[in-house]
């Protein structure tokens, strides 16, 4: 159904994003940590360019890795974070095995659900999406149902941007009282 | 067909005769005495006051009569010396006090003369209801606040505010420098709108609710100084005592619900004669239970004992709530459901015994106090004694009449009393003497220094005493005449009371009322002897500080005087020729008219007229031997000094009224205390307890579980998140 | 390749979910969190091309509330770093009542 190529490749970036996953969540510096998790992010991009969503896949590597994670990366640096060994960062033996088996017994559920049979009167023809890329671009049929049928919940979103840009200048300001209130709170 | 219902609709649609007139401003009538209260109440409240005793009677001295004041309850606690006492302090508001307390009742009293004028010319023969909103709304008990105006509300209504007018009055320049000028205004108006609310209610809740109300405003001012601890103790006594009686008022009316379903008074007078067997057990259960109720507000044996305690009160207050209006609602409570007692005419029986005993056993304790207040307490209960003979006898109007005649002489004696112990007082603390200012062996001769309250006094005494042509004569003449008369005929004389039959009863009580009248005569002659007549025995330094009363408290013992004397023309007998025969007995005739024929049924026909005049001989007869026999007896013996010998014999057991405290101490109050404390504290209570800890221990320790959960950390609550989600999948995912 | 994508995501998660339960550091919790959101997105995606753009528009969504919530998160932290000195959830405690 698919060429071997593609399969190849899914299969390719998927393992590459499961390996750098666990990497990300094992390692002790956290600036090592935000870039192997870089790196889960490009993996992403490149599976969304397979699934026939180009568009989201440019803003994943924009906005993702190349605002949110530069954020953290940006802290990191501001508070000093850097360094491996100054923080006895994981959790006890104890604490991972428990996390281990939760998650185990989580990935066995979602799994479980794996199977569940698609509604077949919503789907789509295959490759519909790819046909009406190839008519419309990539980005206008994103923007179809995004200032149609989602027009208000987007508008929501710039105030949430707004109350998030002014909120996070207002806590982070360094200010006597904020910092009492912090330690008070 | 159509015809006779439309007629009986527009009849009952028809407006009463009293609507349009003065009587739809009945609703105002409390009205006033609650703004005075409102009023005075704020000024008390706002006024930092100090409280401390700065009438006459408040801080008495210890007593000399060392035996008798050890065992008294409520007086002759060690006062404080007037050396170590502050000067006394007019109220700050003093005078806007003076002006709103005895204002709101005197407008109350007009509204009340105004009223009464519509219904002098109306003279219905129907109650005027007005009813204002529904205050019980409970499945089949419907209690409307309603009031009831008819010829006996408007009775006591007239009483009510006209005397309690006087003694606001009296009031203003008796208690003109306590500090607790407008607190005392405040409960004196306070109880006014209660006594109202009592006696105008439609329906048995709402006169409930003045009852209490009353009972309230009784404690209230007996602890007035409650700084000593026997005031205090007196005011929980009255009370207590009070709870009993209202207890039995209480199941009577549980009991009416029951077997009428209705408890306005009109409901229970047309629902009576057809729900409830007449002479059955029922109704006289109802009876006694009320009776209970009244003996406990009259002050009747056997809850009488609060009483002479409640002269603890400033002495206005002895005049007002425990002489003329409050103790009297009993008889009220009896007249209003003068039906139902006629009824049953054993529980009536029992009404009359009980008033009889009353009147005999409190007249014996009145020879021999000392206290001026003491006497005129049992004087009191004597004469409520003598109503409840009236009432049980089914002499419904005598017994009214006796209400109002007894108000007015008694309230009279009271504050005349309390214009003496006021000179006492004011020369005992000139003199920074520390005698007791109300024991009448500290008086005599007073008569020289206020000859007013001398002559208002005798007055007083001799129309309590039953000379002729004064008021206490024509009302108890009236009592005793037609118990008499019940004697002779009626369904009273057919019942029976424990065995013995209802005639021989009725004799019996006769013959009681004549030697406690007699008694009365002679025990109120001798306070008159004691306090006024000769030779002074106030000491030689303090005399001089006698002088006779302000007349801001002289005058409404003028008023009081002139009522008491010719108070008894309300109702002369149709057998003396004097004026207009039988006022208020015509008056009163369209409420208690049927029960008093109900009970009176089987008299013969016409009494003879010659028969009256004769029973009015013989009680003249012994009112002027009692009188004589006083005035003999203690003529020629020396007066009593002050920590004289105590008496012995059967002198000494009057002395000391019966020993029925220490008998209610020993038989009732103290096993009732061990056995609270016992039983009931540390064991029942003891066990609830420590089940209640336990209960409380258990969820404090699940409490803790609870807290131990809450640590704060972020960590603990990603794990309670994912064991959440996990639990949910289990459930959703299978 | 629905299937394939929806098992990578679910491991994607419980890799976000195991790194939020063994991890201490603040920092490194939230880039837990985002990679929870991107394991989700990664589902919409692989439906999207079942269903429909629809699916993309809510990628948008989720792509703004975590930003959002990186901007605000991100100043909280500072702003406990500055008064503790630290970034260590367990000697954090604020929410204790």
């Amino acid at each position: 159904m698919y060429p071997l190529f593609y399969s190849f490749c899914f299969y390719l970036f998927g393992l590459i994003a499961i390996a750098s996953a666990l990497a990300f969540v094992t390692r002790r510096s956290p600036v090592a940590a935000a870039l192997w998790l870089v790196n889960v992010l490009f993996c992403l991009a490149a599976l969304y360019v397979m699934l026939d969503a180009p568009f989201i896949a440019a803003v994943q590597v924009l906005v993702y890795a190349g605002a949110i994670m530069v954020v953290f990366l940006f802290v990191v640096m501001l508070l000093n974070l850097g360094l491996p060994g100054e923080l006895a960062d994981a959790r006890g033996l104890l604490a991972k095995i428990l996390a281990g088996l939760a998650g185990i017994v989580l990935l066995a559920k979602i799994m479980s659900s794996r199977t569940a049979v698609p509604i077949e009167s919503l789907m789509l023809r295959p490759d519909s999406l790819a046909t009406v890329a190839r008519i419309q671009g990539a980005v206008a049929p994103v923007a179809q149902p995004l200032f149609t049928e989602y027009l208000i919940a987007f508008e929501v979103t710039s105030i949430l941007l707004l109350v998030a840009a002014v909120g996070a200048v207002l806590i982070g300001r360094r200010r006597a009282a904020a910092v009492e209130g912090v330690g008070a709170g | 067909m159509i015809a006779p219902a439309l007629q009986a609709a527009a009849l009952a649609a028809a407006p009463h005769p009293l609507s349009g007139t003065a009587a739809d401003w009945v609703w105002a009538l409390p009205l006033f005495p609650l703004a005075g209260f409102l009023v005075n109440a704020a000024l008390a409240v706002v006024a930092v006051a100090r409280p401390g005793p700065a009438d006459p009677s408040a801080d008495r001295h210890s007593a000399p009569d060392a035996t008798a004041a050890g065992e008294d309850v409520a007086g002759h606690g060690p006062g404080a010396g007037d050396a170590d006492a502050p000067p006394p302090a007019r109220h700050r508001f003093a005078s806007v006090v003076s002006l709103v307390g005895p204002l709101a009742v005197g407008l109350a009293f007009a509204l009340a003369c105004a009223i009464f004028a519509a219904m002098a010319r109306v003279h219905p023969t129907t109650p005027f209801v007005q009813t204002y909103f529904h205050w019980i709304p409970a499945g089949d008990l419907q209690v409307n606040a309603a009031f009831q105006l008819d010829q006996l509300s408007l009775t006591l209504v007239l009483v009510i505010t006209g005397v309690g007018a006087l003694i606001h009055l009296f009031s203003v320049a008796y208690m003109g420098d306590d500090p607790g000028y407008a607190r005392y205004f405040a409960y004196l108006n306070l109880f006014v709108f209660f006594m109202l609310v009592l006696v105008l209610g439609a329906s048995y809740p709402v006169m409930f609710v003045g009852w209490e109300g009353v009972g309230l405003c009784s404690y209230l001012l007996i602890g007035f100084w409650y700084a000593d601890r026997a005031n205090a103790d007196a005011g929980k006594k009255a009370f207590i005592v009070n709870r009993i009686g209202d207890f039995g008022f209480l199941i009577a009316m549980f009991l009416l619900f029951v077997q009428l379903g209705t408890l306005d008074y009109t409901g229970v007078l047309a629902a009576a004669p057809g729900g409830l067997e007449a002479g059955g057990p029922v109704v006289t259960v109802i009876c006694l239970f009320l009776l209970l109720g009244c003996a406990g507000k009259s002050a009747q044996i056997p809850l009488y004992v609060w009483l002479p305690d409640a002269m603890a009160g400033p002495t206005p207050v002895s005049a007002l709530i425990h002489a003329a209006t409050m103790v009297t609602a009993g008889v009220y409570l009896v007249v209003r459901s003068g039906l139902l007692f006629a009824m049953a005419p054993a529980a009536s029986l029992t009404v009359a015994v009980m008033g009889a005993v009353t009147a005999l056993f409190a007249a014996t304790i009145g020879l021999k106090q000392w206290d001026i207040k003491k006497v005129l307490a049992y004087s009191t209960i004597s004469q409520l004694g003598f109503m409840f003979m009236a009432v049980g006898a089914g002499a419904y109007v005598a017994g009214i009449f006796h209400l109002v005649t007894h108000a007015f002489f008694k309230a009279l004696l009271f504050l005349g009393a309390g214009s003496v112990i006021h000179a006492m007082h004011a020369a005992y603390h000139a003199t920074h003497s520390h005698e007791d200012a109300q024991d009448m062996r500290n008086m005599g001769g007073l008569r020289a220094r206020m000859p007013v309250t001398w002559i208002l006094m005798w007055i007083a005494t001799l129309a309590i005493a039953g000379v002729p042509l004064f008021a206490g004569f024509f009302s108890k003449d009236e009592i005793l005449g037609t118990i008499f008369d019940r004697a002779g005929g009626s369904i009273l004389r057919d019942a029976h009371w424990l065995g013995i039959p209802g005639g021989v009863v009725l004799y019996a009580i006769y013959g009681m009322g004549l030697v406690a009248a007699f008694l009365t005569a002679v025990y109120m002659t001798r306070l008159m002897l004691y306090t006024f007549h000769g030779q002074n025995r106030t000491g030689e330094a303090a005399r001089p500080h006698l002088h006779e009363a302000p007349w801001l408290m002289t005058g409404p013992l003028l008023v009081l005087g002139a009522l008491s004397a010719v108070g008894g023309f309300l109702n002369t007998p149709a057998f003396l020729p004097i004026g207009p025969a039988e006022t208020l007995a015509r008056w009163l005739d369209p409420v208690v008219g049927p029960a008093t024929a109900l009970i009176a049924a089987g008299a013969p026909g016409d009494a003879d007229p010659r028969r009256g005049l004769l029973l009015s001989l013989i009680a003249a007869a012994v009112a002027a031997t009692g009188i004589v026999v006083a005035v003999v007896r203690l003529g020629r013996s020396a007066p009593v000094r002050a920590g004289a010998a105590p008496e012995t014999g059967i002198e000494s057991v009057l002395a000391h009224r019966y020993y029925v405290d220490e008998a209610y101490d020993r038989g009732i109050v103290r096993p009732l205390l061990a056995f609270s404390n016992r039983v009931l504290w540390q064991g029942v209570d003891g066990l609830i307890d420590g089940l209640v800890t336990l209960g409380a221990r258990v969820w404090v320790w699940f409490g803790g579980i609870g807290s131990a959960l809450q640590t704060g950390r972020v960590g603990t609550y990603a794990w309670a998140l994912v064991v959440g989600a996990l639990v949910v999948l289990a459930i959703t995912i299978r | 390749m629905l299937a394939e994508s929806i098992a990578l995501s679910a491991l994607l998660f419980v890799i976000g979910v195991v790194g939020v339960l063994t991890r201490r550091n603040a920092i490194i919790v939230f880039m837990c969190v985002e990679l929870m959101l991107n394991a989700v997105n990664l589902t919409f995606i692989a439906f999207g091309r079942v269903y429909g753009y629809g699916a993309q528009a809510i990628v948008i969504f989720v792509m703004t509330v975590a930003a959002a919530e990186a901007a605000v998160g991100l100043a909280i932290v500072i702003a406990i770093f500055r008064h503790r000195q630290t970034v260590d959830l367990d000697s954090i405690n604020l929410l204790k009542g």
